[in-house]
């Protein structure tokens, strides 16, 4: 099926429009999963569309208090720009190698929604919008709406992902760890996201969020509530337990080659202790 | 569909499939075996190119999305002083055994050295994290890299 390389957005809304096309951004998932044999053309299911240049598709801005990350721009991009929360940045710093970085885009990482795709921990804790544009107009979803389990996302077929944006929290401590195998190139074993505020003594905001450890990342409003508005000198050893065992049952992962389950699991807890005892 | 690009300081054009892989294109339509495929799944970076002056591994890379830009790849490079001095250092420093992953970190250093002329031991990795060697120490091509820095010391900072 020949693909097609559209010159404008409106034009890749309209084809989009017509039938179903596979949106290809930087490739660096699609290439590899439609690759057949050496200088056999990667055979793609539906035509592919290429996205990737379209100058409306690129690019980081900010309006208001708000941050803007448009789909196709290339995660190097993002490590580079300095309005970047520091949360996303390190997870997009710890991303495969600066080869991929490069043509890789956030886009790509969230339409994918890979249980271990690494953008997403930090989009949680981000509390980031997901804008899809199609010709019937404009959807905004919260990134947690829009990931639907491995592989599946709540976008149409018409639709594209156009950009990513939040609202630029405050925060005083931050903590982001991936535990991968090898630096670059291991896809996450696991991955822990945080924020929190802490102003006289009193913990005005903490979200956290898992990646790999359950079929999509670990957010869980609920618990966070019961941490903020605590006092930090109240975040002692038997709080700490009742917050693990809290988040316990959301912690369930497959237990696949890259690790075990139990080891995913006590990792997980203790990155969730480290985070408490450092506010 | 044709596609036009530059290539090593050339502008081309020329008949492919928009969805096949940069790496086919370049080493069946032109001829530039120095673009190696290893794992043809981007961990190896055996066939990396410079994508208007950013280091891609070209067996992740679509043919359409080329379109107006500017590849160099190895053949392109060593016509340059800078390849010399990479080369020279890297034989110089014992980190080229079998020469398969050779172009592919050439590529990665140069990348390097043209933002980072002074690079230290981390960055030295974070750079050529994408290249796999089978056959030598990773120290051996960091002590290359050093080397190369060093000799080319005006160059990279031109
Ligand atoms: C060697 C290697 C190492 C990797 N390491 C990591 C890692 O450490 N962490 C990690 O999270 N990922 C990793 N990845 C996966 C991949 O690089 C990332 O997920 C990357 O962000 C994908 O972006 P892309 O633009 O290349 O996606 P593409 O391959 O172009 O697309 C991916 C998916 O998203 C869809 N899509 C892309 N853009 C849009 C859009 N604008 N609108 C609608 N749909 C769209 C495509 O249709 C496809 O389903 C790795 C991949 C490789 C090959
Ligand atoms: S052949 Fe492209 S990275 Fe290995
Ligand atoms: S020298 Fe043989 S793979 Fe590197």
């Amino acid at each position: 099926m020949e693909g097609v390389i559209p010159k404008t957005l409106n034009e890749a809304l309209s084809l989009m429009a017509s039938k179903n096309y596979i949106p290809v951004a930087g490739g660096t998932d699609l290439m590899v999963r439609y690759k057949r044999w050496k200088n056999l053309t990667p055979s793609f299911p539906a035509a592919p569309l290429f996205i990737a240049n379209l100058p409306e598709l690129r690019g980081i801005y900010r309006e208001d208090d708000e941050l803007i990350i448009k789909a196709a721009t290339p995660l190097s991009d993002i490590e580079g720009h300095s309005d970047i929360p520091v949360v996303l940045k390190e997870a997009v710093r710890l991303m495969a190698s600066p080869g991929i970085r490069n043509i890789g885009t956030i886009g790509g990482n969230v339409g994918n929604a890979s249980p271990a795709g690494d953008t997403l921990p930090p989009l949680y804790v981000l509390d980031a919008n997901v804008v899809l544009l199609s010709e019937k107009g404009k959807r905004t979803l919260r990134i947690y709406e829009f990931i639907k389990g491995p592989g599946k996302n709540d976008r149409r077929e018409d639709e594209i992902i156009y950009e990513i944006r939040f609202k630029v929290p405050e925060y005083t401590h931050y903590f982001y760890r991936k535990v991968g195998t090898r630096k670059a190139n291991a896809l996450s074993k696991l991955s822990f996201a945080g924020i929190a505020k802490v102003e006289n003594g009193i913990i005005e905001d903490f979200r956290i969020s898992l990646g790999a450890v359950a079929p999509f990342p670990v957010r869980v409003i609920e618990i966070e509530r019961k941490v903020v508005g605590k006092k930090t000198e109240e975040i002692d050893g038997q709080f700490i337990d009742s917050i693990k065992k809290d988040y316990e049952p959301y912690i369930r992962p497959i237990d696949d080659q890259r690790s075990t389950a139990y080891y995913r699991k006590k990792t997980s807890l203790r990155l969730i202790e480290s985070f408490l005892r450092a506010l | 569909m044709k596609v036009r690009f530059k290539l090593n300081g050339e502008e081309v054009e020329v008949e492919a499939n928009p969805a096949s892989r940069l790496l086919d294109v370049l080493r069946e339509k032109f001829g530039l075996i120095g673009v190696k495929e290893g794992c043809g799944e981007g961990e190896c970076g055996a066939c990396a190119v410079l994508l208007d002056g950013r280091v891609v591994h070209s067996c992740l890379v679509p043919f359409a999305n080329v379109m107006g830009k500017e590849i160099i790849t190895i053949e392109g490079l060593r016509k340059t002083e800078e390849y010399r001095i990479i080369e020279e250092s890297l034989l110089d420093a014992g980190s080229v055994q079998c020469g398969f992953c050779t172009p592919g970190f050439v590529i990665s250093i140069y990348a390097l050295l043209k933002n980072n002329p002074n690079p230290e031991d981390k960055e030295i990795r974070e750079a050529i994290s994408g290249n796999l060697c089978r056959c030598t120490g990773y120290q051996m091509i960091i002590d290359g890299v050093k080397l190369a820095a060093k000799r080319g010391e005006k160059l990279w900072k031109a």
